[in-house]
């Protein structure tokens, strides 16, 4: 066999053979599922968490929240991924059978605790003299927050939370460690059955790469579209 | 308007405010001088409750406004306050700008708003600017722009801590010029700050603080030639200089 024929011949072993691609294609849709509902659900924790702790200084009722926040945010970064998530999935949602939503959850709180910091790092970011202006003509600490203080958070925030988001994904990359089947436990699944490694393990690294591209992309049309107040 | 009774403002151990009195009538320009860290700007901030006093009562248009019942909200609306730093919204445009309240407080339709904010940006003849942000503009031009957006809410007085502190020299008058503008339509006003040619021209009334207490309260033509108080006179000799 030619050095070209053993590669058609692999390829057709990775990805033809018992329809093997589907097991790809479903892996590259549950990785990139859990990944985008953890997300949203990592901006929410996260933001929540930001909130909490900006206000904890001017507002005695949060102190308990407040603390209670920082000790999540202790656990959970303290801590890896993977045990969390076998914690979750063994310990603490033993009777929910959905492994998905497990991971989902896990990393969404995972990725709340990173995303706090960043977006308390954010909202600290804004020039104190812009809250002043907005409670000046009369908005209340919400509407400030909502239309003066979040855009320009956003917006000094972006490559951190797109560095975050792409961390997120790869990390996603464990969930096979419980019942499920994603990009990497895809490409694991099909190495086991060819004998082959070499065309499983590129590809699933090719498939996560163009992934991250993809986003980087996304995150550069925004951070374009946000600077336009810069240019002078 | 403003009835200010007995404020005293400490932060930590260091009272800033002792024990001031005065009171702001409809139509008064009063000018607040006085030295760095006299506490002007803290007493001016207290008006609408920036900084909240320590103790003592501000009492506006018969609402006292440091009462915990009352909104502070809704009273802000009816005071414009413009700062020494502009503090317009950078990632908005000007004419986003002056909008922003009116609209998101429900006080004027978008039409509406965006018709009176066109209005005021003919008035100080920045038209010109209203797609710009802030970024491209000098600081005269910034200024004059959160002058009018304060304005955009038809406030009943405004608030002016050290408006042309952070100015180059050449653009002061502009800014001078349209609060003097201000003060002529009969708008109620108290400002901060060390142009005293202002003073002189556009105050009825003139605060001297020094260390927390307002040591002279005063018309202007008398302030400036015959000071009563001793640190008045200080005061005045040292900036009003001959060299």
């Amino acid at each position: 066999m030619t050095k070209l024929e053993n590669f058609i011949n692999s390829f057709n072993k990775t990805f033809i053979v018992e329809g093997r691609y589907k097991l790809f294609a479903s892996g590259i849709s549950n990785t990139i599922f859990i990944a985008f509902f953890a997300t949203l659900m990592g901006i929410a924790i996260g933001l929540f968490i930001a909130l909490v702790k900006t206000n904890a200084k001017n507002n005695r009722k949060l102190f308990v929240l407040d603390k209670i926040c920082s000790l999540y945010v202790t656990i959970i970064r303290g801590t890896p991924v993977v045990v969390q998530l076998l914690i979750m999935y063994y310990v603490i949602f033993v009777n929910i059978d959905n492994s998905i939503l497990v991971a989902i959850l896990t990393f969404g709180i995972n990725s709340g605790a990173y995303v706090s910091e960043i977006a308390r790092a954010g909202i600290e970011s804004v020039d104190k003299g812009q809250i002043e202006a907005g409670m000046s003509l009369g908005l209340d600490r919400k509407k400030t927050m909502i239309y003066i203080i979040f855009p320009q958070a956003l917006k000094n925030i972006l490559p951190a939370l797109g560095n975050e988001f792409i961390a997120l994904l790869k990390e996603t990359s464990v969930a096979g460690y419980v019942p499920i089947i994603d990009l990497t436990k895809a490409g694991d699944i099909v190495r086991s059955r060819t004998w082959e490694p070499f065309f499983p393990l590129y590809s699933v690294a090719l498939f996560y790469l163009v992934m991250v591209v993809g986003l980087t992309a996304v995150q550069k049309r925004l951070e374009r579209r946000l600077s336009e107040s810069d240019r002078n | 308007m403003i009835e200010i009774k007995n404020i005293k403002k400490s932060f930590g151990k260091n009272e800033v405010l002792k024990n001031i009195n005065t009171e702001i009538k409809k139509g008064d320009k009063v000018v607040i001088i006085g030295p760095s860290g006299s506490g002007k700007s803290t007493l001016l901030r207290c008006m609408n409750l920036l900084e909240t006093p320590t103790s003592g009562s501000i009492v506006f248009q018969g609402t006292d406004i440091t009462d915990k019942k009352s909104d502070i909200n809704k009273i802000r609306q009816r005071m414009g306050m413009v700062f020494q730093h502009f503090n317009l919204f950078p990632h908005l445009t000007v004419l986003e700008n002056i909008m922003l309240a009116p609209v998101k407080l429900n006080l004027q339709t978008k039409e509406e708003a965006e018709e009176n904010a066109l209005r005021l940006l003919e008035r100080i003849g920045l038209s010109d600017k209203k797609y710009e942000y802030p970024a491209m503009l000098s600081g005269g031009q910034k200024q004059r722009i959160a002058i009018v957006r304060s304005l955009s809410m038809k406030p009943e007085i405004m608030l002016f801590d050290e408006p042309t502190s952070a100015l180059d020299p050449e653009m002061i008058g502009e800014v001078l010029k349209l609060m003097k503008d201000l003060a002529e339509d009969g708008m109620t006003m108290v400002v901060v700050t060390h142009e005293m040619g202002f003073a002189k021209s556009v105050a009825n009334r003139i605060l001297f603080m020094d260390e927390g207490k307002i040591l002279e309260e005063n018309n202007p033509q008398d302030f400036f030639l015959n000071p009563v108080h001793e640190r008045s006179k200080e005061f005045l000799s040292k900036i009003l200089y001959n060299i």
